[in-house]
């Protein structure tokens, strides 16, 4: 058991970090918090992957010597980064969409509380 | 040039929309007129590729595009095969004849604000291609968000409610991708690569280790979210209902089917049928969620009193069909599925623009306010929707009929017979709710006082509005009548070898 904690506590992290963002988007009735919940959840991923790429003792994949190793066993990979700063840029597409319409909606209903929306919306349509 | 078009033909379609979708915005700056006209030009372009690439496929089997000329497991790789050839005639078929009605209802419903929505429309097809036209699985995550960020900005300039119906969509779909995300993490970290068909060798000899479980889990989870196989369907029929009537009878048809796209490529040709079934119980589970979907959609949509919003939940009925079928993890219920996709895409998109027709004319699409005058001012659109109706009941000349036909087959050929009770059982429903419409177009006598109902001339909607619903109804039929044809040609060549 102490194992899993000082072997992979990254994950545990990220674990964590995962849950609460859960935690805000499906608990919270405040949509800025639903909002935080998923930026929250998006970054314990990029964290994952980073954490995943990590080696110890490693360090960058550049063959000459004065900047990295030469030792290709010594390289972290790369790629997990890259995917990460994609991924990063759909994050803030995401976030600046979903303001958007979080905006648009209170200018519609002047809330932003899910319970009092649906409220509204029911009696709109009654 | 010829040469340079083959030979960068699986790219095209993606790269001219995502291009095109930039470049509209400078074309039609200042008149927002000229956005519709370059939209169906570019539309029409990417239609004629996409059957020309299909042809092409099935003359010389998989088209491999290499990024850069970066071999696969390095490089990004685009792989044409007969699923993804055939999943993007339908894509750009759809929304080629989808985008031809918008002509009068955008302008309508989206006022003043055309030219971006133009834009958005072909950002998300560019999503659609790429999501089916891909070889990388993290390339397929940025085109799903891609395409989904297109579609919520498409729903929420709907309605008053369509932004917060939107946003919801938004969460419930930014967290799908997000599972997808972790799914591939695992992947990769277990892998060490992205590449499809690279995983597909490497997968099977690490198959038994729960990492590879956990990645199967969680992109199915997020896929499942995406195409709103229930009990994940929660964000569909609010986004649905409340988006404009383009926006909907374009989303509807191949919005969910893209990620059910995803779904069978993952199932069947990344991991194999043979890996899922010795590990873990995925697939039953899948069917039976589906079956569930097929009946609680079905009575959803019954108790609805909106055709549109009646719709929406007859979508998730019908997305239970695809689901089903990839379930049964049988050759016929894989071609029932992908059948299916195909039909319920014209179907769909059929009902949803006669849907569209009635509220340009009527002003409303309340089930409760039709009547036979609405036959009388509408005849051609009611017969297109009576047609559509039929279909998805699943009457034999219609399209309906035959992917049902291969579900049942799949069904018993597998000796599931719950599965088969529920693909009947939902037939029946699928005819209550749609004979209901039916029953007061072409029964329910008029009630008010004025005009006498002999009076009322035909007031049908214009040329630009009427033709695409023709058409997509004379599809129905004789997509139904030819299916031994696409069956037998395309479909069949699909199902992978062992299964």
């Amino acid at each position: 058991m102490s194992d899993l904690f000082t072997g992979y506590y990254a994950y545990v992290f990220v674990f964590v970090l995962m849950m609460i963002g859960v935690y805000g988007i499906l608990v919270k009735r405040n949509l800025i918090k639903k909002m935080i919940g998923m930026t929250i959840f998006q970054l314990s991923i990029i964290l994952f992957y980073v954490a995943a790429a990590n080696k110890w003792g490693g360090t960058v994949p550049v063959l000459d010597a004065r900047l990295g190793t030469p030792l290709a066993s010594q390289y972290i990979n790369p790629l997990p980064h890259c995917l990460m700063l994609t991924a990063i840029v759909v994050g803030v597409a995401t976030s600046g969409v979903a303001f958007a319409l979080i905006i648009s909606t209170f200018r519609r209903f002047n809330t932003l509380d899910e319970n009092e929306l649906l409220e509204k919306m029911r009696k709109k349509d009654a | 040039m010829r040469n340079l078009i083959l030979f960068n033909s699986p790219a095209l379609i993606p790269i001219l929309l995502m291009g095109s979708a930039m470049l509209l915005l400078i074309v039609a700056y200042k008149k927002p007129r000229l956005a519709y006209w370059f939209t169906e030009l570019i539309l029409l372009s990417t239609f004629s590729i996409a059957i020309l690439n299909l042809f092409r496929v099935l003359r010389e089997g998989a088209i491999h595009y290499r990024f850069g000329s970066w071999l696969p497991p390095i490089g990004i790789e685009y792989v044409l095969d007969h699923l993804s050839a055939f999943f993007m005639l339908v894509i750009n078929g759809i929304a080629f004849w989808v985008m031809l009605h918008a002509k009068e209802t955008v302008p309508y419903e989206v006022k003043s604000k055309e030219t971006p929505y133009y834009s958005l429309v072909l950002l998300m097809l560019a999503g659609f291609n790429g999501i089916v036209v891909t070889g990388d699985v993290f390339n397929l995550y940025v085109f799903l968000e891609i395409c989904s960020l297109a579609m919520y900005g498409l729903i929420a300039c709907g309605e008053k409610k369509a932004p917060f119906s939107a946003f919801r969509y938004l969460i419930m779909g930014s967290l799908g991708a997000t599972f997808y995300l972790l799914g591939v993490g695992f992947l990769l970290t277990a892998t060490g690569t992205l590449n499809m068909a690279d995983l597909k060798v490497i997968l099977p000899q690490i198959a038994h280790t729960p990492a590879i479980w956990i990645a199967l889990v969680l992109i199915l989870l997020g896929l499942g979210l995406k195409m709103a196989l229930f009990p994940l369907h929660g964000w569909l029929p609010d986004a649905y209902t409340y988006a404009p009537s383009t926006s909907s009878a374009l989303i509807a048809p191949t919005g969910t089917k893209v990620a059910a796209y995803a779904l069978i490529r993952f199932i069947f040709f990344i991991f194999g049928i043979d890996v899922i079934m010795k590990h873990t119980p995925l697939l039953t589970i899948i069917a039976i969620l589906s079956a569930l979907g097929i009946i609680i959609g079905s009575v959803m949509a019954i108790a609805q009193k909106e055709i549109k919003r009646m719709l929406a939940y007859s979508s998730v009925a019908q997305v239970g069909y695809i689901g089903l079928g990839i379930g049964l993890a049988t050759p016929y219920g894989l071609i029932g599925a992908v059948l299916h996709v195909m039909n319920h895409a014209v179907m769909k998109g059929l009902l949803f623009l006669v849907s569209a027709n009635f509220r340009r004319k009527l002003g409303h699409s309340n089930l409760d306010k039709l009547d036979t005058l609405t036959r009388r001012k509408m005849p051609w659109t009611s017969a297109a929707f009576a047609v559509a109706a039929l279909s998805m009941v699943g009457v034999p000349p219609t399209v309906g009929f035959f992917s049902k036909w291969y579900l049942v087959l799949g069904t018993i050929h597998t000796g599931q017979w719950l599965f088969l009770a529920t693909i009947l059982f939902s037939s029946l429903l699928n005819a209550v709710y749609f004979f209901r419409v039916l029953e007061r177009i072409y029964m329910k006598p008029y009630k008010g006082d004025s005009p006498q109902e002999n009076d009322v001339s035909c007031d049908e909607v214009c040329p630009s509005m009427l033709v695409p619903t023709l058409v997509l109804a004379l599809t129905v039929l004789l997509l139904g009548l030819f299916n031994m044809v696409i069956v037998n040609n395309v479909i069949k060549m699909i199902v992978p070898q062992g299964l």
